[in-house]
């Protein structure tokens, strides 16, 4: 057995007395396909910031392919191959499509020190930006500007310029949040055709979206591990059933 | 650069992308009016050299606050430290020739741009629109009570500066040498800002100000590059402040005033911010409504100024620029649906 990409050991986090996050021990494997589902407050997108160096842990250690960088900033990790999207959109708003992703290209490629000539001159940031563009079948819309899109579209723009990262392990927090039914689809299709190699962690609370996405489910109420298996397992769990699927898409503001 | 495949970038979305960097006929004009303006009117051009001066300083804050999204109120205080080195190198006689003391004066002022912008730019906002205004305000205080060695309240006067190339003398009587050397110290810097913000450093600075949280995400090493930015516009600023001290032949206390830091402000906002051309539309049409409000009411002239900052700020956000884009915009649209 090779090292998980990413785990965390006995990983906590205390707001005040608050414990967002309790001593937990977690594994993704390379090309793994979990979510992490828990009702509104139970600690998901507190341990994704600590995943992602956001925030500073209280307590235990983070690995990447068995490397501690429980030390290492947001920017650091980044550069090691862990990406994320928000639950709220983050983008450039009143840029163009394709400035988004080229900007997150530039970054990766290190060109984005370069002060002596233009943008345009860099081919090859310009053409990895269409190509991915291509891919998620946003190339039509590349000269649109992100603040006039629909906001279905916006969300795809939100994953792209994530995947313009070449991230290994990718964090996707609630991805079709908020995007209207009729175009859910866009973003379920571009998550199931994400490159098999990249290990995908997924918070939601849409559980069809979980039940056609997940090999593996991660319960959390909390802030600790409720409950951990594959699909059928966890829907089958009478206790999860109890906290959690009976009253999921509501929010029940426990935890 | 590499060998990309040709397809990819003339894809129709890149095209705007590729090609915005590129020189349209009307960026000479501002250039094409400012020789017309030597010729036509060689009595004012010690007014036209304040003005040139006034646009330098503009385009050195359109980068921090334009560009970058650096909220600072206290952008004089980086003119001011260039305005001083000229002005004590040459009072002193230390160093009287033009060039090399600007050059001197933009290294002092990224200096300081430099140490107050690691402290400084790690706030954000109102925190950091307050210690910029603190630190212009010890700069001016240091300069004030430091009279042994610049003049104090009084300012060092009768500044001697060398002949531009050792050829072309400043005459306090006839500006020809001031404005034409003004002018070509312009030009220099602002080929310099162009190009830096079209590079992908200046659109990462741009990434910074349209999301922060974002840039952070993707890698971004966030506070340096402000810091950079910051130091690099601080430089400029330097640049302007030495150049007016130059053509004025004296520098005293109000070139690290909150008024001189105000005005600059006024001119970016009044032509539009994060625009390149803001700078220059905006210090025309300030020093044009201070000539002509001064006329009509000499005693409360600001007031006028006061009203219109107001309008802009309710009804044009973009400034005067941004208002001729609407327009151009709109009458393109229409241009187009016929």
């Amino acid at each position: 057995m090779s090292e998980p990409r990413l785990e965390t050991q006995a990983l906590s986090r205390n707001f005040g007395a608050l414990k967002a996050v309790q001593n937990i021990d977690f594994k993704l494997e390379a090309g793994a396909r979990h979510a992490l589902i828990g009702p509104n407050g139970a600690g998901k997108t507190t341990f994704v910031n600590l995943l992602t160096g956001v925030l500073p842990p209280s307590q235990g250690r983070v690995l990447l392919a068995g490397r501690d960088i429980t030390g290492k900033g947001q920017a650091e990790r980044v550069k090691l191959g862990v990406a994320r999207t928000f639950q709220i959109n983050r983008l450039f708003r009143g840029l163009s499509v394709l400035e988004n992703i080229s900007i997150a290209v530039a970054e990766r490629k290190g060109t984005a020190w370069s002060m002596l000539y233009p943008v345009g001159r860099r081919a090859d940031v310009i053409a990895e930006s269409i190509g991915l563009l291509e891919t998620l079948k946003l190339a039509d819309i590349a000269g649109h500007r992100v603040s006039e899109l629909p906001y279905g579209r916006q969300r795809l723009v939100e994953l792209a310029i994530t995947l313009a990262l070449k991230p290994e392990v990718l964090l996707l927090d609630e991805p079709a949040a908020g995007v209207p039914s009729a175009e859910s689809h866009i973003i379920l299709d571009a998550i199931e055709a994400l490159p098999k190699d990249i290990a995908v962690l997924i918070i939601e609370h849409d559980m069809d979206v979980v039940f056609r996405f997940a090999k593996h489910v991660t319960v959390m109420v909390s802030g600790a591990v409720f409950a951990s298996g594959t699909p059928r397992d966890i829907e089958a769990n009478p206790q999860v059933r109890a906290v959690y699927l009976g009253q999921a898409g509501k929010g029940s503001g426990r935890g | 650069m590499s060998a990309a495949a040709p397809t990819a970038t003339e894809h129709p979305g890149a095209r705007s992308l590729i090609t915005r960097h590129r020189l349209r006929w009307w960026e000479t004009l501002p250039w094409i009016i400012a020789l017309g303006f030597y010729v036509a009117f060689p009595n004012y051009l010690g007014f036209g050299a304040e003005l040139l001066a006034m646009i330098l300083f503009a385009l050195s804050l359109d980068l921090a606050l334009g560009y970058a999204g650096i909220i600072t109120l206290g952008h004089a205080a980086f003119f001011g430290a260039g305005a001083y080195t000229v002005g004590m190198l040459a009072f002193y006689e230390i160093w009287t020739e033009p060039i090399i003391s600007l050059l001197l004066a933009a290294l002092v002022a990224a200096i300081i741009g430099f140490l107050s912008g690691l402290v400084l730019l790690r706030t954000r906002g109102l925190t950091l629109l307050m210690l910029t205004l603190c630190t212009m305000a010890l700069l001016q205080e240091a300069a004030n009570m430091a009279r042994a060695y610049t003049g104090g309240f009084d300012g060092l006067p009768d500044l001697a500066i060398a002949p531009v190339f050792g050829v072309f003398e400043f005459n306090p009587l006839y500006a020809n040498t001031q404005y034409l050397y003004s002018l070509g110290v312009l030009l220099v810097c602002f080929i310099f800002v162009r190009t830096l913000i079209y590079s992908p450093f200046g659109q990462s600075l741009t990434g910074i100000r349209e999301n922060l949280l974002r840039m952070h995400a993707i890698g971004s090493p966030v506070r340096l590059r402000l810091v950079i930015c910051y130091t690099i516009s601080a430089a400029l600023a330097g640049i302007a402040g030495g150049l007016w001290a130059q053509t004025n032949a004296y520098v005293n206390l109000s070139a690290l005033d909150l008024d001189r830091a105000a005005t600059v402000f006024i001119v970016l906002i009044l032509g539009g911010y994060g625009r390149l051309y803001g700078a220059f539309v905006g210090a025309v049409a300030y020093m044009a409504l201070e000539h002509f409000l001064a006329k009509i009411y000499p005693t409360a002239w600001q007031l006028g100024l006061g009203l219109l900052l107001v309008m802009i700020a309710l009804f044009a956000r973009n400034g005067i620029l941004g208002i001729g884009e609407a327009l151009w915009e709109r009458y393109g649209a229409r241009r187009k649906a016929t």
